[in-house]
């Protein structure tokens, strides 16, 4: 392996964002006939690495050579003329567009445009590698996995032999995932270099033959798969033997607090999001909510925060003083004005939670515009508060009329679930609360939401990763495909018995 | 009895300029562009024309030779029009502004340039009336072919027109096979659609907002240039060309971005816009009728809207300024 | 080498106001000179006489001076108007539609009550027709908008032709003498359903009366709740519906309000000065409000100097084109270049550019 010319040598790559360092001094090999994996914490500078092999952006120093020879990779183009392709993990695909007009965009193959011999090679490349695409069909009507499919053939038809995708399972199934690594092997053995990039360990374990580790911007180096193990590439990733030791006091006098039973949710294009799904979550208790992304926790989420139209169910609430209150059918306003006071930590911090262009105070200003009789807003009690919240959650901000799309992800979280905690809550919904935050940023959430469990309100914790799922809960419901797939008692469960659940309804051999 | 023989001509003679304007912004907002400067490019074009067939017909005193009459008129018409373009696409593509601003200071802009310099020429040929005619330059704009006349009714609707009409039609359908069947077409339709697509497919974004934007904006000057020169027998009087820009860009809604859809209906268009003279109403019943292209415009942009069809829908990063690393 | 590599482009993170001021001065001289390069080109008149000479027709004689004020009194009331929707990312440039049908619901009153009601009670039933047909105009995009998400900027654009042939119809059925093609002074002789003016001053009552909606737009925008709701429906509609704001109720309220305002313009320039209707009686002003309402920033209080700016240069050229026989439309043109200028100024304020001292190292030199 080592005396093989890489395809690509990356060397002391380094790329700033105004005074953030995105990439610094990387260094990085692609060989042909290898599936790479490029592990990072998010931010840790992997999709940026791998934007400047495809032309996105241009790094601000180092060398990148194919084969052996120096290259300058201005545009994306450049890369696919040096056979680099690169699956975005946002797809970049016309709507409008059919299969093959999206795959034949931007190729110069003289000036007509003959959309037969197109989709004939289409279809030539599809059986190839086993892939299933309509080329007329429009993408508009596709499906996640087979718009990423699309992407895949995009690539594919530009001749790419240096494959480049970014968290490509983060959106398919389990199904549509095996498929996917079938994909890859296959173009393995065909010769290509393949890199993956991902955070999740199973993923490299399961599919790569060599892992690079990036972290902070930093290359921390390389090593082939099987020689080494999930717990040496975490450590690599995070920089210091992990003992991930989340505080997990006892729940103290659970009770009822929200009641789910039987919804069924349909997404904008009809498809079902969430099947029967029936659970109950208690106050001064912790429910995890685990499962593949996109397998319906956003949407669970937003119908319990009133965001989502629903088909059938009911989500009932149980006032701690006795008495229910049907949530269902009621827009956020609605349910505030009854009394609940339900907090929500979208996924989406600056598209949902908060607004970017704002500073501290009007984003805290969110919750609370209403209060107060009158058609004038109230500013000072909003400041106090964004005030505070900095003091308590050490925000770092320059003040609190800073907008807030100037702050870094943490400190943005941090905006965003001070402000929601803010509100005393008796119902704590958070998703993905720590994505894109640092070790020490995310230690200060979890320490925020179990100081929510100890004052009694009900928090449902979406998360990806197991292990903190695993020892932040008190039970854990996994979510499979939209429906139920068990509900486990977080200090007794195993992180193969949730996996396993999350890939199969009931988790097969697994009983809870 | 309704004299359609003679409705159709009127309505087709309407209908050229809007033909051009609507192809040269559908062109222009297939790439992402919204022009709201198109009124102001097209009267431009028509004063730009007007100068140059002016000094030629100065300069040689009467005694035209056809091919200069036509070329000199054109060429200027186009390069005043390009320059519009340009100034557009510097704008709102290098400097990032805002589209809908640009577009309207730039009608303001256009309309006061075109009246000005008319007005200037109108002061400098002595005139008594205020309006300046060209009609050596006309003369050869608007002859059509000669045979025409004996074919009746067949000739009256389909041949009686200067070559800058079947020009607009050309142009149209030319306009309408690239962008459905070529690779040119499919490229600039994805920089409308998703510049950031287009963008990673190895698209150069600007280069092919310029293109769109000033090609569009020459045919739109034309439609002036064949209002002054054919359908007002050159004669440039100020603020005779009126709103048509603005009734070119409904015309592209009304099309859903279609321009050989653009050649039936802007002879729609034109007919409804002189409707009210052939039939017999009282006058102010016809301010009534040339109300009928707006109404249809807006009945048709609801539908579609409420139908919501992508493929009836504007481009989708219509009027939004593209910046590769905002994403 | 590609010519993109000499210079690379980024986002600002934000210029303090006064350098960003300094940048927009600094356009508008650039401007100003390269006015005076086209006025002498064009002209062969020197520069200079002809902005003294802009100066003196804005402001050299009180009657101008008025006549100044007035005219930025209406340009500012519209550009009030569309700035709402705008601050809501509703780019209604239906204005001019809104001002005519509100003028000529104001003139329907004034002709057709002028005679039949006492002059206090026409007057109210003058400002609530105006105001409602304003309203109503700008209502309709906005219904559309809301409940299908129907083009906007197109839609209030086709309402402004609409608008206008609504207006020339009424011209002829109203037009006094017939076959006069235009409706003349209304209710000369009775005064009927005129707005009162206060002292010697005519039009004292629409700049005070426009100077107080600046005040309460103000407010509006900036400190009331209704005001939030259209910043945050602006920003990001995922998160007025994460906070249980309507935004279909905040479209349609803020787009009546909007439509309202410019019922009082139309309201001020029939019943107030102009005491008649034609379809120019907007004048192409509410499409110039765009562009002030931009230019500010959607801040109304720059809004009253975005507007001086473009009625100055408005009434200055047309001074000057008396004065020195030029073509009214002189005006525009200058105008034009002005806004131009403006316009691309904004990009230095937005965007850095760093050229690279060598393109292929990638070393960059930030300027």
């Amino acid at each position: 392996m080592e005396n093989k010319t890489p395809a690509v040598a990356m060397r002391d790559i380094t790329k700033t964002f105004g005074n953030i360092v995105a990439n610094d001094k990387v260094w990085l090999d692609i060989y042909r006939g290898e599936i790479l994996a490029l592990l990072g914490e998010n931010g840790s500078g992997k999709t940026t690495l791998m934007n400047m092999l495809s032309g996105i952006y241009f790094p601000d120093a180092g060398t990148i050579s194919v084969d052996g020879k120096e290259v300058v990779i201005r545009s994306p183009r450049d890369a696919f003329a040096l056979g680099i392709g690169m699956i975005h993990q946002h797809f970049k695909l016309v709507d409008v567009f059919t299969a093959a007009e999206n795959i034949v965009l931007g190729l110069k193959e003289g000036g007509k445009l003959d959309m037969k011999a197109a989709a004939a090679k289409i279809r030539a490349i599809c059986d190839t590698y086993g892939f299933d695409v309509d080329p007329d069909q429009k993408v508009y009507d596709m499906s996640v996995s087979q718009k990423q499919t699309v992407e895949i053939v995009k690539v594919l038809y530009r001749g790419a032999d240096i494959l480049i995708l970014d968290e490509p399972t983060a959106v398919l199934t389990p199904q549509e995932t095996d498929k996917l690594f079938a994909v890859l092997r296959n173009m393995r053995s065909d010769g290509k270099a393949v890199v993956i990039i991902t955070h999740k360990m199973h993923e490299v374990e399961d599919l790569s033959d060599r892992v690079a580790v990036l972290r902070h911007g930093q290359f921390v180096g390389d090593m082939l798969t099987k020689q080494t193990n999930a717990q040496e590439m975490t450590n690599m990733m995070v920089g210091h033997a992990v003992t991930l030791n989340i505080r997990r006091p006892e729940p103290k006098n659970p009770r009822k607090r929200l009641e789910v039973k039987n919804l069924t949710v349909r997404n904008v294009d009809g498809i079902v999001k969430l099947e029967d799904v029936s659970f109950t979550a208690n106050s001064g208790e912790i429910l995890g909510v685990a499962g593949i992304s996109g397998c319906g926790q956003k949407e669970l989420l937003e119908a319990i925060a009133g965001l989502q139209p629903v088909e059938t169910g009911s989500v009932t609430y149980y006032e701690p003083d006795g008495g229910a209150e049907e949530l269902l059918g009621k827009d956020p306003l609605a349910i505030a004005e009854k009394g609940v006071v339900l907090s929500f930590v979208p996924e989406d911090r600056l598209g949902m939670g908060l607004v970017g262009s704002m500073d501290l105070t009007d984003n805290m200003m969110l919750r609370s515009f209403r209060r107060g009789k009158g058609p004038f807003v109230d500013r000072k009690s909003p400041k106090k508060l964004a005030e505070q919240v900095v003091a308590d959650l050490s925000v770092n901000t320059p003040g609190v009329s800073t907008p807030v799309r100037r702050l870094s992800g943490g400190n943005v979280q941090k905006v965003l679930v001070g402000r929601e905690i803010a509100a005393a809550p008796t119902v704590l919904l958070t998703a993905y609360a720590v994505r894109g935050l640092d070790i020490g940023a995310s230690y200060t959430i979890y320490d925020l939401i179990n100081q929510q469990k100890e004052a009694g309100v009900a928090v449902i914790y979406v998360g990806e990763d197991l292990d903190v799922l695993l020892e932040l809960s008190d039970r854990i419901l996994v979510l499979c495909g939209g429906k139920v797939s068990g509900i486990v008692d977080g200090r007794r469960t195993s992180k193969r018995e949730v996996g396993l659940m999350m890939t199969k309804l009931g988790g097969g051999d697994a009983n809870e | 009895m309704f004299d359609l023989v003679g409705f159709i001509p009127r309505a087709v003679m309407q209908g050229i300029p809007l033909l051009f304007g609507a192809t040269g912004e559908t062109l222009t907002e297939k790439s992402g562009n919204l022009n709201l400067g198109i009124p102001g490019i097209m009267y431009v074009g028509g004063i730009s024309g007007v100068i140059g067939a002016f000094l030629y017909e100065q300069s040689c005193g009467g005694n035209v030779v056809p091919a200069l009459a036509l070329l000199i008129p054109l060429l200027s018409c186009l390069a005043g029009s390009l320059l519009m373009g340009l100034l557009y696409c510097f704008l709102t593509v290098t400097l990032r502004a805002n589209q809908n601003v640009t577009g309207l200071a730039m009608t303001t802009f256009g309309v006061g340039f075109g009246n000005f310099f008319g007005g200037s020429l109108i002061k400098l040929s002595g005139a008594d009336v205020p309006s300046i005619a060209l009609s050596a330059t006309s003369a050869v704009f608007s002859r059509s072919l000669g045979f025409a006349e004996k074919l009746g009714w067949f000739g009256q609707i389909f041949l009686s027109y200067g070559f800058l009409a079947y020009t607009a039609v050309a142009i149209a359908l030319i306009a309408a096979f690239i962008l459905k069947r070529t690779r040119l077409g499919l490229h600039l339709r994805a920089v409308g659609e998703s510049p950031a697509t287009a963008d990673a497919a190895g698209l150069n974004i600007a280069r092919y907002k310029y293109g769109a934007t000033c090609v569009g904006s020459m045919v739109a000057g034309l439609g002036g240039l064949y209002y002054v020169m054919d359908y007002a027998c050159g004669v440039w009087s100020n603020n005779a060309f009126g709103d048509r820009g603005w009734l070119a860009i409904a015309l592209v809604i009304f099309t859903v971005w279609r321009p050989n859809v653009s050649v039936l209906a802007s002879i729609l268009f034109g007919g409804l816009y002189i409707l009210y003279l052939f039939i017999p109403s009282g006058m102010a019943d016809k301010e009534l009728y040339k109300m009928l292209p707006y109404i249809v415009t807006i009945i048709v942009l609801i539908i579609s809207s409420v139908r919501s069809k992508k493929e009836n829908q504007p481009p989708q990063s219509l009027g939004l300024a593209y910046f590769r690393e905002e994403r | 080498m590609n010519k993109e590599s000499r210079f690379h482009i980024s986002k600002r993170k934000a210029l303090p106001w006064y350098k960003a001021w300094a940048i927009r001065g600094a356009a508008i001289v650039l401007a100003l000179i390269v006015c005076a390069l086209i006025t002498t080109l064009a002209t062969g008149l020197n520069p200079l006489k002809v902005y003294g000479t802009m100066i003196q027709g804005a402001l050299g004689t009180p009657r101008k001076v008025w006549t100044l004020m007035q005219n930025l009194a209406i340009l500012l009331c519209i550009s009030l108007a569309v700035t709402p929707a705008f601050r809501m990312r509703f780019w209604n440039i239906g204005a001019e539609g809104q001002v005519l049908i509100s003028a000529l619901a104001c003139a329907a009153c004034m002709i057709l009550l002028g005679d039949k009601v006492p002059n206090a009670v026409l007057i109210l039933i003058m400002i609530a027709a105006s105001v409602a047909a304003g309203a109503i105009w700008a209502v309709i995009p906005a219904f559309f908008k809301a409940k299908f998400n129907t083009n906007e900027t197109l839609f209030t654009l086709m309402m402004n032709y609409v608008a206008t042939q609504l207006v020339a119809y009424f011209v002829i059925v109203w037009e006094v003498p017939k076959g006069a093609g235009k409706i003349g002074i209304i209710n000369q002789s009775t005064q009927a359903g005129w707005l009162p003016q206060i002292g010697d001053y005519k039009y004292l009552l629409n700049i005070l009366v426009v100077a107080v909606l600046t005040v309460l737009m103000y407010v509006y925008l900036n400190y009331t709740k209704h005001g939030y709701e259209i910043a945050v429906v602006g920003e990001s509609e995922r998160t007025a519906r994460y906070v249980g704001i309507k935004v279909e109720k905040v479209i349609i309220r803020t787009l009546l309000l909007s439509g309202a305002v410019c019922g009082v313009a139309g309201l001020l320039l029939v019943g107030g000065t102009d005491h008649t209707v034609t379809t120019t009686i907007a004048g192409g002003r509410g499409f110039t409000a765009v562009m002030v309402s931009w230019l500010a920033k959607f801040n109304p209080i720059g809004m009253i100097f975005a507007s001086l700016l473009l009625v100055f240069l408005g009434r200055g050229a047309s001074e000057i084109s008396t004065v020195y026989g030029l073509n009214n439309s002189f005006g525009d043109i200058l105008t034009g270049v002005i806004l131009f200028f403006i316009i691309g100024s904004e990009f230095f304020i937005n965007y850095q550019l760093h050229f690279r001292v060598k393109a292929e190292k990638g070393g960059e030199a930030n300027v």
